[in-house]
């Protein structure tokens, strides 16, 4: 099986090899994928979206469908995860868990039942707890805000530099993701359940596709942000400039809350007991 | 309004894939209701285009207001317009069947499975309507990933197959993301009608030949050609019910859409069909995949596991038709996308019931099936010999047109795998129909004084029965069809 | 001669560096046996494809797609910036990796719950039992 793979492997390998004597060299400028389409995008993003940074421009307005299914690509992981792995147990009051340290084995012990009173075998893992760490606590609790905070800076600039829905929706999950690690799933739950997060995610995508929508009821076509002028009071080229933004703080809003609803899936195994 | 018919195709199942996620936390009720009225609406968004397409040729829709190379584009001409009735058409049917089964497997997550059966199916619309190579890609992965979900969720070894779907899909889905890669670092564009107008000077430069053949390979493997197929037998027969009428019946077909989109529109005929020495490979590749899948399906024992290899078979007819190289094959190959979704949807949908009333589809399971199951039985009997290719059915009509094209292109291995597979279909299906009809039960017993209740054998739920039926009534409608389908749509499309 | 050789080297090698993660990533998934493994190399295997295409977007002595600010008293040159395109294209895959990645985990998660194991040997050997 092994000389079979290194063969297919090597012969793939060759074979790409050989075709790249014929490709353009890298960094030319007169290769055909710099000269045909793209000097458009340089030359001309910033007068028809007034966004100096090209790359969004491209992202979300001249390529925008693109991105709205990028973002549905994202929705559907997070939906796709919850659909394979999400178990319901049925929620009580005063429940209390216990993990059994050798085993790894969690016991959900009612109200009034006995509890397992050997500490070194028993663990409380209960909501109320977390680590009893100082140092964790506390840099975390400097840390968090800071994180959200440049998250949303990312997520606003992404018009003047890298940046964008993207990267600040994934720095913003991020955030909540180290407060699982740091405390545990259950209290972060508490702080955003998974309802919330699922809801969050489904109107994050539907922030994209209905302002796509807006400016075809407008009379345009569909993600035509332009069309959006006499709405938000201004010039069509400074209309798309905020469509974009509109569209940049859906996509950061559905890609936080779907890193979050991943996180707690596939950290918990679909329980939401325990988390890492 | 009809110049907006094409976005609202992908509008509406989008957003109410959203709307049933964000419901399905909120009130569970009304998922269902909203599934349907979106797939009603986008049919008839469908039919809307089909018509103005009949009418005024190709439809183009500027996504953004920007020009083709520029923004995206949809662009639907007749092939397009065919394969989004068909898509629509299938999800519909497959819906009402459905229901009864989503309440029974997913109790918990029934909002969600629709969601992602919505979703599934916006992405098999998105990558039938677009006009960009890249977006392709996109709605590929959408289906995709929504795909592996839908089949993790089913029985036995399920996951397994899931994951050795989701590792085979995402090798294809790359290698058409390189191909693609290459073309685009060749001539600086996405855009479909460019790309064609564009390629024809660099035809023969290493990079856009290879660039041709990794996009093949890489929809060789997603819809499943012989030496490719592994991951589909496990896949498919695991998947729940529920989703086994959709995904089986529209992946493998609109994947042979891509193909031909791809060979026709961004290529010219000139280039695909220029190569006789791929042609001949691809024509072998297909006879191999058509009698290698009608072997392995005499040797399974249960009604869903013999239709995945029927599939791999007919994954074999459609290539090996296209590649044939004339007009009579590229017709052939196109009305089997049409019929071949029905017929699969069909005999799905019977397995379905087959599965929800004996909890198993096994042929021995299946005896007194026809005294007990009439309405069930008669749909499968005629998914039945349009698979085989019985003249009134669907099925006679498109292996006609292959045979034609096979005669006239001089492939007559070609001819012949197609009348072996049929051959052999004779006898799968025979078969059952024996154990269905005359066998005796296992205890000894005739049929007639077993007791139907104790066995649990009796007519399916009335929502799947009357898919099944319509589904069995539209494979004659079809058949009946074949003249005006070919004249007034598959003709413009080579 | 040797010159020739290395320019070709300088113009190629980003190529080159592709296909060689490439076919690390296709080798991981075809001998591993091990199903997370698997997955490292299949994630392997579409970085490779990011790299490829970033690879095409390079422009010699250009800067990111960024307009300066304070052009406006020239016209923006072309070759200055180079080519967004591959980048948002690549924005779009490295999501869509993600996902993918996402839900493999979610199946594998799935996979170990039925057989408790990840080996593809082990999990053979249970189904072939049955």
């Amino acid at each position: 099986m092994k000389t079979v793979a290194i063969l297919t492997v090597c012969l793939c390998g060759s074979l790409f090899l050989f075709c790249t004597m014929e490709f353009p060299n890298w960094g030319d400028p007169a290769a055909p994928a710099s000269m045909h389409l793209s000097p458009y995008f340089i030359q001309n993003a910033e007068k028809d979206a007034a966004v100096p940074n090209i790359v969004t421009a491209v992202l979300a307005d001249y390529r925008g469908y693109d991105t709205m299914f990028e973002t549905a690509v994202i929705f559907a992981a997070g939906l796709a995860c919850f659909f394979l792995l999400r178990t319901f147990t049925r929620k009580r009051r005063n429940e209390r868990l216990f993990r059994h340290i050798p085993t790894g084995i969690v016991l959900n012990i009612k109200a009034g039942g006995k509890i397992p009173d050997d500490p070194s075998k028993f663990e409380r893992i209960d909501s109320h707890w977390t680590p009893n760490d100082l140092i964790i606590k506390t840099t975390c609790r400097l840390i968090i805000p800071s994180i959200q905070l440049f998250a949303l800076y990312v997520i606003a600039h992404g018009h003047h530099s890298p940046g964008g829905g993207f990267q600040g929706g994934v720095i913003l999950g991020a955030s909540f993701i180290l407060l699982a690690i740091s405390t545990d799933l259950r209290s972060t739950v508490r702080r955003l359940s998974e309802r919330t997060s699922a809801i969050m995610a489904s109107a994050g995508v539907l922030i994209y596709a209905g302002t796509g929508l807006l400016c075809l009821l407008l009379g345009s076509v569909f993600l035509d942000y332009g069309a959006l002028a006499p709405v938000l009071r201004s010039g069509s080229v400074m209309a798309r400039s905020h469509g974009i933004l509109i569209v940049e703080i859906g996509v950061g809003l559905a890609v936080m809350a779907v890193m979050i609803w991943l996180y707690y899936n596939i950290s918990s195994a679909g329980k939401h007991d325990e988390g890492l | 309004m009809t110049h907006q018919l094409p976005a609202l195709i992908i509008i509406v199942p989008l957003m109410a894939a959203l709307l049933i996620t964000a419901l399905s936390w909120i009130n569970r009720k009304w998922c269902f209701t909203i599934t349907c009225a979106t797939f009603a609406l986008s049919l008839a968004a469908s039919v809307g285009v089909m018509i103005e397409v009949l009418e005024n040729g190709v439809v183009s829709y500027r996504l953004g207001g920007w020009r083709p190379p520029i923004g995206i584009e949809f662009r639907i001409d007749h092939l397009n317009a065919l394969v989004l009735l068909v898509i629509f058409s299938v999800a519909l049917l497959n819906l009402f069947a459905s229901r009864i089964k989503v309440q029974a497997h997913f109790p918990n997550k029934a909002g969600t499975f629709y969601a992602l059966s919505v979703l599934f199916v916006t992405g098999l619309a998105g990558i039938t309507i677009t006009g960009d190579a890249f977006n392709l890609y996109v709605l590929l992965e959408i289906t995709a990933l929504t795909g592996y979900a839908l089949i993790g969720m089913g029985q036995e070894h399920a996951p397994l197959a899931g994951l050795n779907y989701l590792i085979m899909g995402t090798i294809g889905a790359s290698f058409y993301l390189l191909g693609v890669g290459f073309l685009y670092m060749m001539t600086g564009t996405l855009n479909m009608m460019e790309l064609s107008k564009l390629l024809p000077e660099l035809y023969d430069t290493r990079v856009v030949m290879f660039g041709f053949f990794l996009c093949l390979v890489g929809l060789f493997i997603k819809m499943a050609l012989f030496p490719l197929h592994s991951w589909l037998p496990n896949a498919y027969t695991y998947m729940p019910t529920a989703a086994s009428g959709l995904i089986a019946s529209l992946t493998t077909k609109v994947m042979i859409y891509v193909m031909i989109r791809i060979s026709l529109l961004v290529f010219t005929p000139a280039f695909s069909f220029g190569n006789a020495m791929l042609m001949t490979v691809l024509v072998w590749l297909a006879v191999i995949a058509i009698v290698a899948g009608s072997i392995l399906a005499l040797a399974q024992k249960s009604v869903t596991r013999m239709l995945t290899f029927i599939i791999i078979a007919e994954v074999g007819y459609m290539v090996g038709g296209f590649w044939l190289g004339n007009r009579d094959g590229v017709t052939g190959s196109i009305l089997h996308i049409v019929n071949d979704a029905a017929m699969t949807l069909c005999l799905f949908l019977v397995a379905g019931s087959f599965r929800f009333r004996l909890d198993s589809d096994r042929f021995s399971e299946l005896s007194g099936s026809f005294r007990h199951m009439p309405y069930t039985m008669i749909a499968f009997v005629v998914g039945a010999l349009s698979i085989i290719g019985v003249p009134p059915t669907c099925g006679f009509f498109s292996k006609w047109y292959l045979i034609k094209g096979g005669l006239a292109a001089g492939s007559y291995h070609f001819v012949a795998a197609l009348i072996f597979s049929s051959l052999i279909n004779v006898i799968l299906f025979f078969r059952i129909f024996e154990i269905g009809f005359f066998q005796t039960l296992p205890h000894g017993e005739p049929v007639s004084q077993a007791i139907p209740a104790a066995r649990g054998i009796r007519e399916a739920p009335r929502g799947m029965v009357i898919s099944s039926l319509i589904a069995a009534t539209s494979l004659i409608i079809l058949g009946l069809s074949t003249n005006i389908l070919v004249s007034r749509v598959i003709r413009f499309v080579f | 001669m040797m010159n020739d050789l290395i320019t070709m080297i300088a113009a190629k090698y980003n190529y080159w560096a592709f296909i060689v993660l490439m076919m690390i990533g296709l080798y991981a998934m075809i001998v591993k046996k091990n199903l997370v493994k698997k997955i490292i190399g299949m994630n392997i295997f579409q970085t490779s494809i990011i790299l490829f295409y970033i690879s095409v977007g390079a422009k010699e002595s250009a800067t990111i797609p960024i307009i300066a600010h304070g052009h406006q008293e020239g016209v923006i040159q072309a070759t200055a910036y180079i080519n967004p395109l591959p980048h948002v294209l690549m924005l779009t895959a490295i999501v869509v990796s993600v996902a993918t990645l996402g839900v493999a985990l979610a199946l594998a998660i799935r996979v170990y719950n039925q057989y408790r194991t990840l080996e593809e040997d082990d999990i053979q050997s249970q189904i072939n039992q049955i």
